[in-house]
């Protein structure tokens, strides 16, 4: 292992995924994704993005290679500490029953009045909306409040699942903004979209897949001259 | 009326079984007429019934037979739970290695449901009293762990995005799917809690029109009932619960992941 894997967030070494009937959905995946800037992870639909992403979280596992974290294999971390030190944003948000603050409370459930406020208005919300119904909430709504959840167990980086595309352009924008203020946080994004333009927007550096495997892995001017992003 | 007064009144021959068959040709009709595309089942199911139970009336009758041994009766038995167990698996084939668990489920039941029946002496311990009790114990057993398993299944299935969203979170899966397990336990056991509340109101359960249909006294009859429902109540609980504690267990790993749920 060089010493700049040990620096990455996440390093992968010849990792592959096969599903139990066989479909090759990752193969021979050898990547960095760095600490200190946002990765946008860009390709078709069916390309292994969201897999490549959930193997950070592990909410998947390699059948193939090892993925480290900081240098240590993810299968020597305890997964339940490790998921709350990466979080993970869906593409659908999905909002527990009970109030936003009983939403809050399952991934802190210390979490009080003046916490739950920080990460109210952290995210953009007004701390007014903690006593509504979650499923009350607009889409736009919906998704900061699983970023503000996620925000809750103080983890070092978000992995975000498409998180716009369920929402209409004003919602989109909004989460853009808030990934800005995230990285001030010092949040680390490693961020899945199909939107080339978003991920011209908001990457530094870009990963492009295609057929399960990384055809492109380099700073978003290189991806741009080498015409992974248009 | 002397008992043999009441085995003419329900020896009802070839030609009632015939008659009342006459029904199922209704049904038929119904199915034909509103393009339901029943037709065959309706009448496959019906042949294979009436063959199941012919021949499990020859069979119960060289089981009562004087002379006996009861351990034949305990066969029985053991096989009825045995298929009741492949039965649960064949409802359920997304979950890998259901046959032990089905079959230890549906064998708990009957254990303590039978234990309770003979051990305290309810009935005696005969094959006239076991074989009988034991096929209801186990078939309504049977029907509630179906219904447990594909319940869990199905919720777990249709609520993956926020079983997910609780693990991303660091929570352990017991707790992240609690909400769907309790969900999935409630459904399994309602039908039986609605059937015990609507007895005798709604239905006469078999047991006792089994028995007043032999001659026996009503009040007898409902007493015999009345055990053999709480028994039942009983029984669906431990195999319910007691099969998804167990595919629960299987149906995510020791790292909190869901397994894919797609049927093979």
């Amino acid at each position: 292992m060089s010493h700049a894997d040990a620096d990455a967030l996440f390093a992968f070494e010849g990792v592959g995924v096969t599903a139990s009937d066989g479909t090759r959905v990752l193969h021979d995946v050898n990547l960095v994704l760095p600490a200190d800037r946002t990765t946008v992870i860009v390709g078709p639909s069916g390309s292994g993005k969201s897999t490549l992403l959930r193997l950070c979280n592990r909410l998947e596992v390699a059948t193939a290679g090892v993925v480290r974290h900081h240098g240590t294999p993810l299968l020597e971390l305890d997964p339940r500490a490790h998921r709350r030190r990466v979080g993970m944003v869906f593409q659908r948000p999905s909002p527990f029953p009970g109030t936003v603050a009983d939403n809050l409370l399952v991934a802190a459930p210390d979490a009080d009045a003046a916490a739950q406020r920080d990460v109210m208005e952290a995210v953009g919300l007004p701390p007014g909306l903690l006593d509504r119904t979650a499923d009350a909430l607009s889409g736009g709504e919906a998704q900061r409040m699983c970023i503000a959840r996620a925000l809750l167990t103080g983890p070092e980086a978000l992995l975000l699942d498409e998180p716009t595309s369920a929402l209409d352009e004003d919602a989109r924008d909004e989460i853009e903004e808030l990934a800005d203020r995230l990285r001030e946080r010092g949040v680390t994004l490693v961020w899945v979209t199909h939107d080339q333009a978003q991920a011209a927007r908001r990457g530094d550096h870009v990963v492009a897949m295609r057929d399960g495997t990384v055809v492109f892995s380099g700073h978003v001017a290189q991806a741009r001259e080498a015409g992974v992003l248009s | 009326m002397s008992s043999t007064e009441a085995l003419d009144a329900i020896a009802i021959g070839p030609q009632g079984v015939a008659l009342s068959a006459l029904l199922v040709l209704v049904a038929i009709a119904v199915s034909w007429r509103r393009q339901l595309g029943l037709g065959r089942s309706l009448l496959q199911s019906s042949v294979r019934a009436l063959g199941q139970l012919v021949l499990v009336g020859y069979g119960l009758r060289l089981l009562l037979a004087e002379g006996t041994s009861l351990w034949w009766s305990v066969g029985w038995v053991v096989f009825m739970v045995l298929f009741a167990g492949w039965t649960v698996t064949q409802r359920a084939v997304e979950v890998p290695g259901l046959l032990g668990l089905a079959v230890a489920a549906t064998a708990a039941t009957a254990v303590v449901t039978l234990g309770v029946i003979f051990g305290l002496g309810i009935f005696p311990l005969e094959p006239r009293y076991l074989v009988p009790t034991a096929g209801m114990m186990v078939g309504n057993s049977l029907q509630a762990a179906v219904l447990a398993v594909r319940r869990t299944v199905d919720d777990l299935t249709e609520n993956r995005a926020e079983v997910e969203a609780r693990v991303a979170l660091g929570q352990p899966w017991q707790q992240a799917a609690r909400r769907g397990f309790r969900r999935s336990l409630r459904d399994a056991l309602t039908p039986q809690i609605e059937s015990t509340r609507a007895v005798g109101l709604v239905f006469l359960p078999g047991a006792m029109t089994g028995l007043i249909l032999a001659g026996a006294d009503p009040l007898d009859a409902v007493l015999v009932q009345a055990a053999i429902m709480f028994l039942i109540l009983g029984g669906v609980a431990i195999s319910s619960l007691v099969i998804q504690q167990g595919i629960a267990g299987r149906l995510f790993t020791d790292d909190d992941r869901l397994a894919p749920l797609t049927r093979r």
